[in-house]
């Protein structure tokens, strides 16, 4: 029996395990809608992996809180007033934070801890190099080898390896800034610079969510949201979750919420059943996968997996939800509790895109040994293509060995190019069709930071415009959610990043590297 | 449609174009205006819409009073996208020379019937009690106010369309001559051309005395509340006036969605638009100065612009040759001043008694740098 933490929501009491999120302990407290949108709407998690911030709540007196990225910790007071908050959580004066340490240096930097990163920082400081890893999360192996205590079996030896090897990890680390050779890291309340000689770029990819009526409301979470948010956590035993959208995440995540005790009331995946027999005829090439789509299936017996259908709407219904999917020819209702829904996977371009590194076709532009167009800048996994977990393990392998002056085995190569070659024909199975353009109204949110509608973006001819003319993208996400989603419903391409990556205390961007003035005392 | 109005092409729709297209289709004008991008791509999306009476010289202030005067007498009329909120200004003074400053600026603005306030240290306190303890005291400029630039520029235009303007974005303006404007290979034409491409102006016309300053900006988090009014230092005068190659200065905004929009950096390096990250740290750290709990903040985005400035601080407003005209160089007034701005380039252009005295806006003056 684990240990049991006590804290309080607007005052109420609630307990949670210890070592679950905070969004977890919520959850499982029975609290759906953790903040009240700009326009006054309630709303719910949906990535559940810090890119979304829709689970913002306040701690202790400080507002915009991601409850995801939070651990429940004994005696936190939790407040749930959302984006109005007042101002006055503010009184105490601001933390000291160190003045511009010495910035921390490594041969290889690696950001991003998940199988690409660590298979890169595992090659890289294995040959001897110093090697630093800034990873997001608390523990190794990044969203799919996520865990609390044990790792998952495929993922043992790699953090094993990993955690025996000379590397530096910053846990719960995230790059804000980027400038020449040098990354400006938010770390432990603490900005930290990280000076490099090589830098492996690992930086995965997040869930593609697209807007449909109903896409808001507490409830409808994300495909990978709902992985995450069970991993750090949360229970789903006895809730009736319907999982919606494409991609193979879709049968995985319900085997596993299945496993959790979930009653799985409806897999709908958009993909027509003729492409992905196609793409299960070429597995042949990829055992490994077809055993594990046969777990799956296992544990799934008896649970439609429909193919060639697609989310509609979704209402509320007294306190659960009705959901409306169609397959083109006729539409149908669909009752739970939950409702899983993602549109597969779009790489987390924005550190490479601010460090400079070539982008086209939504990834980023590798020559030999996973180098970019940046010298010395090696991109890694989701970000050259989304291909799967193995496709990740052997790009990391390859930059971490090229970034340390190793040679790479043709074998080694091979693989590189086979993986990929997976990943390609996953992308062509799963290719999202023309229909869900037209799921979203004028009036369905397609922003939901800011609480813009679509139609107000029509008039738009980029991101840029409909973001000065709408706030589109404004809000704390820097349109992580609806960027993807226009890029998809108007074909517009992303916007240039601008720093902070994230949103970072201003504290960490007074961080000076040197003086401009040398006749200014330094600061002591 | 009166007989003797112009034909005029508009080059630029940021918030000057914009608002000189209203004001010339108003007035009867065959108006058309080009703009490269889309409507407050350039200057204006950058900049911090604050809505301010100046008092660096008699010129600056009639025509930031005026301007200010036409904003507010169409509040009532502006849609929420701009969202104008009359916060006024807090000029803070740190010692007791800016002290004195501040009583010299009362007085200013008094004999020529602008309402102001001088706090002392407590009355400071009990406006904006996140202020640092120690500052002496401040000027209250009440009717000053707050917008959302690119929706004004948009609002605008909508305007000049709906009074018959004729408006093509993503068009780009390459050559402009007396009556004509080269855009790829074609050439428009019309009665007159202006142009108001703000800090591109000179590359259009060779020869204006515009060169674009560089500034920082950062955006944070919602934090209603924080503020009530926009607070400048005093200091802020001295950075802005000269035209140093480099300088910060405290002023920090409330926006209506209860964000804080931090500034300001001037910088003069051309054209390059990447952050100064030495400098943006000075300009956050001179803030935190004035705003102990800044640095707890969240900060969401930083980005940098390019003001179009002069070397006298006032803009050009006027005619540069027969059928060539030209409403650019507002440096970090082009919102404030816009409506009024767009009403002396209409009356000149209609040969209309003007409402202020155009000629310190004269475009052919001659001109010595400031400060």
């Amino acid at each position: 029996m684990a240990e049991r933490v006590r804290f309080t929501v607007d005052g109420q009491p609630g307990a949670a395990d210890a070592g679950v999120s905070l969004l977890a302990a919520l959850w499982n407290d029975g609290v759906r809608s953790l903040r009240t949108s700009v326009a006054g709407e309630p709303r719910g998690p949906l990535c559940a992996m810090g890119t979304c911030f829709e689970c913002r709540v306040d701690v202790d007196g400080e507002p915009h809180v991601r409850s995801c990225l939070t651990a429940v910790r004994e005696g936190m007071s939790v407040s749930l007033r959302g984006a109005g908050r007042p101002a006055d959580v503010l009184e105490a004066p601001a933390a000291a934070r160190a003045p511009s340490r010495e910035p921390l240096e490594a041969d290889v930097v690696v950001v991003g801890g998940g199988p690409a990163g660590l298979a890169a920082a595992i090659h890289s400081a294995e040959a001897g190099a110093r090697t630093l890893v800034v990873d997001a999360y608390a523990r190794p192996g990044g969203q799919i080898w996520r865990h609390r205590s044990e790792p998952p079996p495929a993922a043992r030896r790699w953090i094993a390896r990993f955690e025996g090897a000379r590397i530096t990890r910053l846990p719960g680390a995230f790059v804000v800034d980027a400038r020449d050779r040098e990354l400006l890291v938010e770390h432990d309340g603490d900005a930290r610079r990280v000076r490099y000689a090589r830098l492996v770029l690992a930086t995965g990819a997040r869930e593609l969510f697209l807007p449909f009526p109903g896409w808001t409301l507490p409830g409808v979470v994300g495909i990978g949201g709902a992985q995450a948010l069970l991993k750090a956590g949360g229970s789903f035993r006895g809730r009736r979750v319907l999982v919606a959208g494409s991609g193979p995440l879709l049968p995985a995540v319900a085997a596993a919420l299945a496993a959790a005790g979930a009653r799985i009331v409806g897999i709908a995946e958009q993909a027509p059943r003729g492409r992905l027999a196609a793409f299960g005829a070429g597995l042949w090439r990829a055992p490994g996968k077809i055993v594990e789509g046969l777990g799956y299936a296992a544990r799934l017996a008896g649970v439609s997996y429909r193919t060639g259908s697609w989310l509609r709407e979704v209402e509320t219904l007294g306190g659960a939800l009705r959901a409306t999917l169609g397959d083109g020819r006729r539409a149908w209702t669909v009752d739970c509790d939950v409702v899983a829904c993602g549109f597969g996977l779009v790489p987390n371009l924005e550190l490479p895109r601010l460090v400079g590194c070539e982008i086209a076709d939504n990834r980023v532009v590798t020559r030999a040994a996973q180098e970019t167009s940046v010298a010395g800048v090696y991109a890694v996994g989701e970000l050259c293509g989304i291909a799967g977990v193995e496709h990740a393990i052997v790009t990391g392998a390859i930059a971490g060995l090229a970034a340390t002056g190793q040679k790479i085995s043709a074998a080694l190569a091979r693989r590189g190019v086979h993986e990929r070659a997976f990943g390609l024909r996953l992308e062509r199975a799963f290719a999202l069709r023309a229909e869900l353009r037209g799921l979203a109204g004028p009036d369905t949110l397609v922003c939901r930071c800011e609480d813009v509608a679509l139609g107000r973006c029509a008039g738009s001819a980029s991101v840029r415009e409909a973001k000065l003319l709408t706030r589109a993208g404004m809000g704390p996400c820097q349109g992580r959610v609806c960027g993807p989603a226009l890029a998809f419903l108007h074909g517009w391409p992303s916007d240039t990043p601008r720093p902070p990556l994230a949103p970072t205390p201003l504290a960490t961007l007074m961080q000076e590297p040197e003086p401009r003035d040398a006749a200014r005392p330094a600061r002591l | 449609m009166t007989a003797s109005a112009p034909g005029v092409i508009v080059v630029g729709a940021g918030v000057v174009g914009a608002a000189c297209a209203e004001a010339l289709a108003e007035a009867g004008c065959r108006v058309s205006v080009l703009e490269s991008g889309f409507p407050g791509a350039g200057a204006t999306g950058a900049a911090m819409g604050h809505l301010v009476v100046m008092d660096d010289s008699e010129a600056q202030f009639a025509l930031t009073a005026h301007s200010r005067r036409l904003w507010s007498e169409r509040a009532a009329a502006l849609p929420g996208e701009i969202e104008d909120d009359a916060c006024g200004t807090l000029w803070v003074a740190a010692d007791d020379d800016e002290m004195a400053h501040v009583r010299a600026k009362a007085s200013f603005y008094e004999t020529r019937g602008e309402v102001v306030e001088i706090l002392d240290a407590q009355a400071l306190r009990d406006a904006e009690p996140r202020l640092r303890e120690g500052l002496v005291g401040a000027l209250r400029v009440a009717g000053d106010r707050v917008v959302y630039p690119p929706a004004a520029a948009r609002f605008f235009l909508e305007k000049a369309k709906a009074a018959g303007a004729s408006v093509e974005l993503g068009v780009r303006a390459e050559t402009l001559e007396p009556g004509r404007v080269r855009c790829g290979a074609e050439w428009r034409e019309a009665d007159l051309v202006v142009n108001a491409a703000g800090p591109e102006a000179p590359r259009l016309t060779p020869g204006l005395p515009i060169v674009p300053r560089k500034g920082h900006l950062v955006i944070t988090d919602r934090y209603p509340g924080f503020l009530s009014h926009q607070v400048v230092e005093l200091g802020y005068l001295k950075s802005a006036h000269t035209l140093t190659r480099e300088s910060v200065a405290m002023n920090v905004q409330p926006r209506r969605t209860g964000q804080l929009l931090v500034g300001s950096s001037r910088e003069l390096v051309d054209w390059d638009a990447s952050l100064n990250r030495p400098l943006l740290a000075r300009m956050l750290g001179r803030a935190s100065e004035y705003l102990p709990a800044l640095p707890r903040l969240l900060a969401l985005r930083a980005w940098t612009g390019f003001r179009p400035a002069t070397p006298d601080k006032l803009p050009l407003v006027g005619m540069w040759e027969p059928g060539l005209w030209v409403a650019a160089g507002h440096e970090g007034l082009g919102v404030t001043t816009a409506p009024g701005t767009a009403r002396l380039l209409a009356d000149l252009v209609l040969g209309r008694p003007p409402a202020i005295d155009p000629l310190p806006f004269d475009p052919r003056r001659e001109m010595r740098a400031h400060g």
